[in-house]
């Protein structure tokens, strides 16, 4: 999930941002989903050089009773320390790690690597190749993703949020070229972000392109689709996800 | 009912005194104050971290002979969490042989991952029962999925207080209890719906 000030957002592209609503009513939604873990982004905190919001963090800490990646505007030990107190369980970067890519060593010697999340947002140029982009997608950068993505796993990375910026919030699948490409370069996980549309972008995603998870946001806000009916689909394909067996 | 979360300094006790709050009750105490242990309900024992630090903290802060008070002569049920339950084995490994606070006899090890397996243990896993009928269990199937981060495991000594395993680096205990003294490895805080009856569970003993 995306927020900027203004709410609860959902863009096409990472731009033309829609408010889709309030972020703390959607946490509690996503509780009695069976969601198996949230990753919330704050997308005007890198783009705006704010700090991290983390009174919002806060709130929907206060709400979250899965495991919580946090995101946005992070760039420092002590930003993921307050982060981590506050009741997230992981932290994502990009900006940062890109401007000061030590901070993924650090971070995840100080706190152990499954809680530093490097994401990494994609756009392919006329040569073919896909390359990183900063501050949600406004700014290019000459790294290579998949050459980046091979460099945060050395430096100590626990999983990479991989995302299509141009697929993101179309629906349209999503971009399994790039998935295949990044989760056949590293062996830590892949989380397939971006463009999710149908049950079987998902089932697609892990077991032919190598993702280990999936993540979709514009399929929850805009359709009739729950997570729980994407969980029985994966289940069909023999594919494992969290079962949380209560009676009644 | 007046739930204690022992309080010292390690892991983030926000998440489960919200946890706690959700399941209804209203006094939930974040602490390691003395008049806190004497008038509570119910205990958890959190953590997050490295075992000798955690018992070097609760010693000098003196949360040691509270902690062993209440659940040994006062028998206030005590569920410890995480680093919360490897702290209550006879003794640690982690770094050094270092004793713990000796409520369920056992020792702390580092997991040995199996090829192809990754430590620290993250995620969601299963969580075998081995003792269908203790009342920690009511309401929840067997096999529930749990949500783990850790890299130690506490290896009981009896097998009577073995509640549960789960299938990861061979095969680790991940639930444990010994009368009013009860430990699980995983978060179940962080667990939803599952985590919530288990929680529910404690606080009917």
């Amino acid at each position: 999930m995306l927020w900027k000030n203004i709410g609860l957002v959902k863009g096409v592209g990472f731009n033309s941002w829609r408010r889709v609503g309030s972020i703390l009513p959607a946490v509690k939604v996503y509780n009695t989903r069976q969601v198996d873990e949230m990753i919330i982004v704050d997308i005007s905190a890198s783009r705006d050089n704010n700090q991290p919001d983390f009174e919002m963090l806060s709130e929907i800490a206060h709400e979250c009773f899965v495991p919580l990646t946090f995101g946005g505007g992070i760039n420092s030990l002590e930003h993921i320390t307050k982060s981590l107190r506050l009741g997230a369980d992981k932290i994502a970067v990009n900006t940062a790690a890109l401007a000061n890519p030590e901070l993924i060593t650090k971070a995840s010697e100080r706190f152990g690597s499954q809680c530093v999340v490097v994401s990494i947002d994609a756009i392919m140029h006329e040569d073919g190749d896909y390359y990183c982009y900063t501050h949600s997608g406004s700014q290019p950068t000459a790294y290579k993703v998949l050459e980046w993505a091979k460099e945060v796993e050395k430096l100590g990375a626990g999983e990479i949020l991989l995302t299509d910026v141009e697929l993101d919030g179309s629906m349209k699948g999503y971009n399994q070229d790039l998935i295949r490409q990044v989760s056949s370069a590293v062996s830590i996980p892949v989380i397939a972000s971006g463009g999710a549309g149908n049950l079987n972008d998902f089932s697609t995603a892990i077991l032919e392109s190598g993702a280990s998870a999936v993540a979709a946001a514009s399929l929850f806000h805009f359709t009739q689709l729950t997570p729980l009916e994407i969980k029985r689909h994966l289940a069909s394909k023999n594919i494992m996800t969290r079962n949380a067996l209560v009676n009644g | 009912m007046k739930v204690l979360i022992i309080d010292y300094g390690m892991g983030n006790v926000g998440s489960v005194k919200r946890a706690i709050e959700e399941c209804g009750v209203d006094n939930v105490i974040v602490s390691h104050h003395d008049y806190d242990f004497e008038d509570c309900t119910h205990a958890i024992l959190p953590g997050v971290g490295a075992f000798p630090d955690a018992m070097a903290t609760l010693n000098e802060r003196g949360i040691t002979d509270r902690i062993k008070k209440l659940a040994i002569d006062d028998k206030i049920p005590l569920l410890g969490i995480c680093l919360g339950m490897q702290l209550l084995a006879s003794k640690g490994t982690e770094v050094s042989f270092q004793d713990g606070l000796d409520l369920i006899p056992g020792i702390v090890q580092a997991l040995e991952p199996a090829i192809g397996e990754r430590i620290p243990h993250v995620g969601w896993n299963e969580v075998q029962f081995t003792n269908r009928s203790d009342e920690m269990l009511n309401e929840i199937r067997d096999q529930s999925d749990f949500y783990f981060v850790h890299s130690y495991h506490f290896i009981p000594k009896n097998e009577e207080n073995i509640l549960a395993y789960t299938p990861y680096a061979g095969k680790f205990v991940s639930m444990i209890r010994c009368g009013n003294i009860i430990g699980a490895q995983f978060h179940p805080e962080k667990s939803s719906t599952a985590g919530f009856q288990l929680l529910k569970n404690f606080l009917n003993i």
